[in-house]
């Protein structure tokens, strides 16, 4: 019933793009009739292809056009902002209806700001290199506590490396994961450990000689990396924007939007 | 015996010609005293003579050597020629035994009792005994000129030069620095002093030298100089200054 | 017996303190009692002043900052000794060795004018990336050379100026004396120029406290970076005030000496 209602709701949508959004939505956006949503600068792959997140290639980029249509938002009432991760999380205005850049749900930043239902459940991964893995290195956590770790301050990473390995050396953690993938790269750090995604894109594009050496599954952590859209605390829009999420995952389109643009996350090994 | 000689000195500083062609001789024991207005090339005729200037042209004879040719380290020279300054010019990171040492041991490489007693008896010898350990702020200017003397003296130099010592000294402590500088003549050293006391000049000095422009325009006894000067400059010089 | 003179004086210091003490209050109660009718003051408070948070992280933060202790005590004394050197290599005068003044000045003048965060970065992640093996790659050995290289050319140009403001009288001196080029620098400029310029000193190291954090840039977990962890942890500000406190706690008293030791120079000077 529920479907059956969605999908009129969308062919009115697309019958009349005039019309613009759904009742939900309706003067609860910064600017009426547009969404507007923020992302990283610069934004990467595979959650936005070329950082042009208009395109809609690249998962986020394809969640955000999805849920858009969903709220009852045609393509061209989409505007793009960027944002900084420490502007994210400032108490605050914000100059976003929602923000779309892998935001990790934590009952701590969920006191500062709302987070939308999860619409997507990371695996974390081990990103090495390949003379890491010539000098013995295996995806076993015996074998992982021996190497010199390297991580992104500002993800979740952190805790997940005390929790799931807990290295016999003190990991050296860096601003962003080019620094960590330049350590790397000059042999200071052995591995890092990301999201599955963000691994798939360093290890492809970013490191030469990378390898990823294995994953662990989202129930091996006890709080398995959730990626939700980040909004202003009390923000209105949040019962709009899960809505729209749930109808997406009933549907089956954000299984199929994950299938496409992160498909390449299967085939790294799972680390017993 | 000619102890200094110098031989058409000249000395410019860019166009400013400061020393035009002095010729002078210095005794062995004998004090010569240069007299004459500000900027006359008193003090740069001294910095000449202990190298610390390099001439321009002429030369300068130690002994019978001449220290001035171009290229030749004046470091050797300048341990045969003691130099006292205006401002004293103490190291005041340094007490007065530790300034008059300092020489003494990095250049002479001496060291031990020897050097400390021979330098605690020049202290004695000027009255600065009990001062050996004062810092020079510690010092009045009389004192701290005295051990600039001694300093001065630790490295036995065989002729003393002395630029205008008492200028930058209160007038009740000119005397002791200047009873300093009689006893030094008793004693027979040779000395080139650049002064401004006259009648010191003319009490103690063997020749009298009236510098004017960068020359010397006239020179003798003391006598001579002060009672009969044969140059106007000379005379309007003297009758501003006596 | 107070004097006419001192009875005066005590009634003008009584009424300036009482002045001085009355606006202070007024702005401390404005700033009280102003501050927190702010729209947005509990939202601030919560983010940058939140005393549970405080209380959670402080511990965490002192034990990272045992690593900003420990960088700094191993730079330092290398910065003072490569600092000296530099300047005499800089101020040497001998036809001879003009190669090594040539290549202090441009040592000096390319560490100058460089950000430290970027020699961080370069040395940091540039030098071991040639393929150095460890332990000789560590971002420690690296990031605290660059920390050196930097400072010791600031430490170098305040030397200098040291060295400069020593009168010539002292060098003429120095030289009446027979003693060598070598030893007047070693036994009468630079001591009298160092013991100048230990204020301008001393204001380079709290300025380098303070920039080892930079070094987290490159990865060694120090305070900075310890209270980055817990920002993104905690979505909450407030480590970063408790990290602040800790460098106050140090770089206050500190700049406080400093300005005691520049002050009572002048005294002694003038």
């Amino acid at each position: 019933m529920t479907r059956l209602l969605t999908t009129s709701t969308l062919a009115l949508v697309l019958a009349l793009p005039a019309v613009a959004q759904t009742d939900c939505a309706a003067g609860k956006t910064i600017e009426e009739g547009v969404l507007t949503i923020a992302t990283g600068n610069p934004a990467y792959y595979p959650w936005v292809l070329n950082d042009a997140p208009e395109s809609g290639e690249g998962f986020e980029a394809a969640v955000a056009y999805a849920l858009a249509e969903e709220m009852g938002f045609a393509a061209d009432q989409v505007s793009w902002t960027r944002t900084s991760f420490d502007q994210s999380i400032q108490p605050g205005a914000k100059d976003f209806d929602v923000n779309l850049q892998q935001f990790s749900i934590t009952p701590e930043r969920a006191q500062v700001v709302d987070f939308s239902v999860p619409y997507y459940t990371s695996a974390m991964a081990v990103l090495t290199t390949g003379a890491v893995v010539e000098a013995g290195a295996e995806p076993t956590v015996a074998s992982l506590k021996g190497l010199v770790w390297g991580a992104d301050a500002n993800t979740t990473a952190v805790p997940m490396l005390t929790d799931l390995i807990a290295p016999e050396r003190q990991p050296l953690l860096y601003g962003d994961n080019v620094d960590v993938t330049a350590a790397m790269q000059a042999g200071q750090i052995d591995a890092a450990l990301f999201d599955l995604p963000t691994a798939l894109y360093l290890s492809a594009v970013v490191l030469n000689d990378g390898v990823l050496l294995g994953q662990f599954p989202p129930e091996r952590s006890e709080n398995p990396d959730q990626f939700g859209l980040l909004m202003e605390k009390g923000n209105p829009l949040k019962e709009c924007v899960d809505a729209a999420l749930g109808a997406l995952k009933d549907s089956g389109r954000l299984a199929e939007i994950e299938a496409t643009w992160l498909q390449d996350a299967t085939g790294v090994p799972v680390i017993e | 015996m000619a102890m200094l000689q110098l031989t058409g000195v000249r000395k410019a500083f860019g166009d400013n010609v400061v020393l035009d062609g002095i010729d002078l001789t210095v005794s062995a024991g004998q004090m010569v005293c240069l007299i004459g207005a500000s900027g006359s090339g008193k003090s740069t005729l001294l910095r000449c003579m202990n190298l610390l200037e390099p001439i321009d042209d002429g030369a300068i004879l130690l002994d019978g050597t001449d220290i001035s040719e171009p290229g030749r380290d004046p470091q050797p020279v300048r341990t045969r020629i003691g130099m006292v300054f205006q401002s004293y010019n103490l190291f005041p990171h340094m007490t007065a035994r530790a300034n008059v040492e300092l020489a003494p041991r990095r250049v002479r490489g001496q060291s031990g009792a020897a050097l400390s007693d021979r330098v605690a008896a020049l202290f004695a010898r000027f009255g600065l005994a009990d001062r050996m350990e004062h810092y020079p702020d510690q010092l009045s200017g009389g004192q701290q000129q005295r051990v600039a003397i001694i300093r001065a003296l630790a490295m036995a130099p065989e002729i003393m030069l002395f630029d205008e010592i008492t200028s930058a000294l209160d007038p009740e402590l000119v005397g002791e620095v200047l009873d300093v500088l009689r006893q030094l003549r008793a004693e027979g050293m040779t000395m080139v002093l650049a002064t401004h006391e006259m009648g010191f000049a003319r009490e103690l000095a063997d020749t009298v030298c009236f510098l004017d422009r960068g020359r010397i325009l006239e020179s003798g006894p003391p006598a001579r100089i002060f009672e009969t000067p044969q140059e106007p400059r000379t005379r309007a010089f003297l009758s501003r200054v006596l | 017996m107070p004097t006419r003179r001192e009875i005066f004086e005590a009634r003008q210091r009584r009424r300036a303190n009482l002045v001085a003490a009355g606006s202070t209050g007024l702005v401390v109660l404005a700033i009280v009692v102003l501050v927190p009718l702010a729209p947005g003051w509990e939202a601030v408070q919560r983010s940058f002043f939140n005393g549970e948070v405080f209380a959670r992280t402080f511990p965490g933060l002192l034990n990272a900052f045992l690593m900003d202790i420990a960088i700094f005590a191993w730079c330092a004394p290398l910065i003072a000794a490569a600092g000296l050197l530099l300047a005499i290599a800089r101020d040497l005068r001998a036809p001879a060795l003009t190669p090594v003044k040539l290549a202090a000045t441009a040592f000096i003048d390319i560490f100058r004018g460089l950000p430290v965060i970027l020699v961080i970065y370069l040395i940091g992640f540039g030098i071991p990336g040639l393929g150095l093996p460890r332990p000789w790659n560590s971002p420690y050995l690296w990031g605290s050379l660059a920390l050196i290289l930097v400072y010791s050319a600031y430490v170098a140009e305040v030397i200098r100026s040291g060295i400069e403001s020593i009168h010539d009288s002292q060098r003429a001196a120095a030289q009446s004396l027979g003693l060598s080029p070598r030893d007047t620098m070693r036994f009468v400029i630079l001591p009298q120029a160092v013991r100048r310029v230990v204020p301008a000193n001393m204001n380079l190291f709290i300025a380098l406290q303070k920039d080892v954090a930079l070094l987290s840039f490159i990865g060694p977990v120090e305070i900075f970076r310890q209270a980055g962890v817990y920002k993104s942890l905690l979505a909450n500000f407030t480590p970063y005030v408790g990290a602040a406190l800790i460098f106050l706690a140090i770089t206050i008293p500190a700049t406080r000496y400093a300005d005691h030791l520049m002050s009572r120079q002048k005294r002694a000077r003038s």
